[in-house]
């Protein structure tokens, strides 16, 4: 996970090759050199290894001359987005334990405190419940304040004040007051961080009425989202994951700001629909190299928004591959997936050749020991088993 | 029809005998003492004498008759089944009310639980939005979506109106540093019960809001009974005002207007300077906790008939009436008469109102036409946001 896979997303106006992706630092993968008949890239041959499964990026040395970006890690380009708009706008804040001086658990408020002063960046003491209410109680006279959980599992403690007060409040009010804030915060399973601090909230969000959940996976889309949930007029959660932190991206210098809405193509494909966000679409990634190997050539998907779903793009991906796989992070019961797999249903049975295969994490607490944590979690091998299986 | 305040100059439009008791009553100013001293904690108490005057008295009593009249309406309207739901009525409570907008400004903000009927009239709510939000209808404050525990005025500053126990308080906590952040003088006063008073989310909020020395006034209105619960079997220390601790408290008499409006005033001149304090109100509910409630099968009757002989608020402003001669007993009937006839008028009007519209199920969710422009960074495509 500590390898930058530079992944760009096809989206982006202006992806350039990262360099991280040359031949001799990947794993050499031997392939069966099986000759499969309904094969669709005909620039392959059997026993040939590709080692880019990432769509190519056209390679353009003008326009990465002119437009060079700048390489940074995850959390840098949250803070980045954090600064550039609270550089912007004045009325945005952000509440979170040791945001200020201690510049941020991870380092996405460090320096802020310094620039703007303790009351923009306010060191709450441990009281999640108390401070996300004091955000959207600030919320409700105009301000625009970023929550930060230091794990998003400790939000738990601050349930009511999302689900009733941030997500219902503009509604109860019929419409008077709007809850402008962003609730973000790392969570997912982490390097044996235990039960408790690798919780994955999104699945006991999702139901709330009123609040849009976003997770980001790349150091570009992290900066767009974050700036763009925090320019939202609604309540919005940004999920982020703790091992995703020090990912490595080359991204533009310019302003942008990423939909809320939209799902990310991260690979176009024309066997199976692949639909996963955050951690795991790094192991799909890594799934997709052995696939397509094993000639295999599967379309990847980020979903990014967890609520609403962007049924626009998932729905064109199945009438054209017919088939979905979802890989999540989520637990098997009441998880994104479960609730995907029920909208894809409602929405595009007719398009489907074969069942939606969900793979999700084990019902079970995160346990402490590495080799249990490593199969509570979807594995790439799993993946590669599933997408077979969904093939045959 | 608002509160006497803000519709005087209504009033004039249609003589009625109130009206002109009020236009021509005097702003000269009366010195009257409260009925008992406050009782402090870490703090310098204020002085027991109350400076008011002869208009002031006589739109206490009218706003609070308007109140107690609007509450008994709404019980009638409930046992009649327009009023759905859960409904929790504030008669006994409102020298609270009064006695706190005396003091404050529009600008200030209130923040409370469920019991807010009251307070949304004191902040210059209608009676025909209140019934009409009661009962469900479109022209309601909150479009008939909230319900009675959901009032709002953005515009006056009364942020609700929350049915979940105590987690108004740190919402208030919010709206005070919002205004410590803007820097505008204004106060927040958060107002709970004493059933809430035992919410871990209060000591956090206060922690917080001593911290940061936040413009806030937390309110306690203490009117015994958390529901059925009693206040000492709930609380090992019933003496919520030194709950604090090194937060200063007040303890007020909540059933005299004049005290509430004084102990108001100078907790507004201390958070503004020094941060939080605690006022306590010593009240009373003479209906139940809400209208499934009777009230009477954990307190006597006897009880509720003492109180209301010896300390009802409205009784209390009529005898200062009458004392310093500033209206008869037949205007103040005649007040009476007129008010009732108001409320009634108000009823009728929002019993007309249709029920909101099917498609206002889906509006507010999300605030549309908001929608976050998104666009790369070379600014070839620029995509909104889909609603």
């Amino acid at each position: 996970m500590e390898a930058s896979f530079g992944v760009s997303s096809a989206a982006a106006a202006n992806a350039v090759n990262s360099p991280a992706l040359s031949p001799p630092s990947l794993p050499f993968i031997r392939s069966e050199a099986r000759p499969i008949s309904w094969r669709v890239d005909k620039s392959r041959k059997a026993g040939k290894i590709t080692t880019k499964a990432v769509a190519a990026q056209a390679e353009n040395p003008a326009s990465a001359a002119s437009k060079p970006g700048h390489e940074v890690l995850l959390f840098e380009a949250l803070r980045e987005g954090l600064e550039e708009e609270m550089e912007r706008d004045p009325r945005v804040c952000i509440f979170g334990e040791d945001v200020g001086h201690y510049g941020g658990s991870y380092k996405v408020s460090k320096g802020l405190a310094d620039k703007y002063g303790d009351l923009r960046v306010l060191d709450t003491p441990i009281a999640e419940n108390s401070f996300t209410g004091m955000a959207v109680g600030a919320a409700m006279t105009g301000l625009r304040p970023v929550v930060e959980g230091m794990n998003m599992g400790f939000l738990l403690l601050a349930f009511n004040q999302i689900s009733d007060n941030c997500g219902m409040l503009h509604y109860t009010s019929g419409g008077q007051f709007t809850i402008p804030t962003v609730i973000r915060g790392p969570g997912g399973v982490g390097r044996q961080l235990g039960a408790e601090h690798s919780q994955r909230l999104e699945s006991y969000f999702q139901s709330i009425p009123g609040i849009q959940m976003v997770a980001c996976s790349t150091p570009y889309n992290a900066k767009g989202l974050m700036k763009a949930a925090i320019r939202s007029e609604n309540p919005v959660v940004l999920f982020e994951h703790v091992l995703l932190y020090n990912l490595k991206e080359r991204i533009p210098d310019e302003e942008y700001v990423v939909s809320l809405e939209e799902a990310e193509m991260v690979r176009p494909g024309e066997h199976v629909t692949i639909l996963t966000y955050s951690r795991m679409r790094y192991h799909v990634m890594q799934a997709a190299k052995t696939l397509v190997n094993k000639g295999y050539d599967p379309e990847v998907i980020d979903i990014r928004s967890l609520k609403p779903f962007d049924l626009y793009t998932i729905g064109n991906s199945i009438k054209k591959t017919h088939k979905v796989l979802i890989v999540e992070e989520c637990m098997r019961t009441g998880g994104i997936g479960a609730s995907l797999t029920a909208a894809i249903n409602e929405n595009f049975n007719d398009y489907l050749d074969a069942p939606i295969v969900c793979l999700s994490s084990q019902d079970v607490p995160t346990p402490y020991a590495g080799t249990l944590e490593e199969w509570t979690v979807v594995q790439p091998g799993q993946i590669v088993t599933a997408v077979e299986q969904l093939c045959r | 029809m608002a509160l006497t305040r803000r519709s005087l100059h209504l009033h004039l439009i249609r003589p009625i005998f109130s009206a002109r008791l009020l236009t021509t009553a005097s702003t000269s100013p009366i010195s009257i003492e409260t009925s008992l001293p406050f009782t402090a904690h870490n703090i310098d108490p204020p002085s027991r004498s109350v400076q008011t005057s002869p208009h002031e008295l006589l739109s206490f009593f009218r706003d609070m008759v308007l109140m107690r009249r609007m509450e008994i309406a709404s019980d009638s309207l409930y046992k009649a089944k327009l009023i759905r739901g859960f409904c929790h009525l504030y008669d006994g409570q409102e020298a609270v009310a009064i006695g706190m907008e005396a003091a404050i400004t529009r600008k200030d903000c209130i923040i409370t639980a469920y019991r807010d009927h009251c307070l949304y009239l004191g902040r210059g709510g209608t009676l025909v939005e209140a019934f009409a939000e009661l009962m469900g209808r479109n022209g309601g404050c909150s479009k008939g979506k909230g319900g009675s525990m959901h009032f709002y005025k953005k515009d006056a500053g009364f942020y609700g109106g929350h049915g979940i126990v105590g987690a108004q308080i740190p919402l208030g906590c919010g709206l005070a540093f919002a205004q410590k952040y803007s820097k505008d003088d204004s106060v927040s006063f958060m107002m709970y019960g004493d059933g809430a008073a035992n919410q871990g989310q209060l000591f956090e909020a206060l922690n917080m809001a001593a911290l940061w020395d936040l413009p806030a006034i937390l309110v306690c209105e203490n009117n015994h009974y958390g529901m059925g619960t009693a206040e000492w079997r709930a609380a090992k220390s019933p003496a919520y005002f030194k709950r604090g601790d090194y937060v200063p408290g007040l303890k007020v008499d909540g059933m005299d207007a004049l005290a509430v409006k004084q102990a108001c005033k100078f907790a507004k001149e201390h958070a503004l300077k020094n941060g939080p304090i605690i006022l306590e109100m010593d009240t009373y509910r003479y209906h139940g906790h809400s209208m499934s409630d009777p009230g009477s099968t954990y307190r006597t009757r006897d009880e509720i008939s003492g109180i209301r002989q010896e300390r009802d608020p409205v009784e209390r402003v009529r005898k200062l009436i009458l004392a310093h001669d500033l209206a008869t007993e037949k205007e103040m009937k005649d007040t009476e008469k007129e008010v009732r006839k108001e409320v009634d008028e108000a009823i009728a009007k929002a019993k007309e109102m249709p029920s909101p519209d099917p498609s206002e199920l889906f509006t507010n969710v999300y605030v549309k036409g908001l929608g976050v422009e998104a666009f790369g960074a070379d600014r070839k495509e620029l995509r909104a946001v889909l609603p």
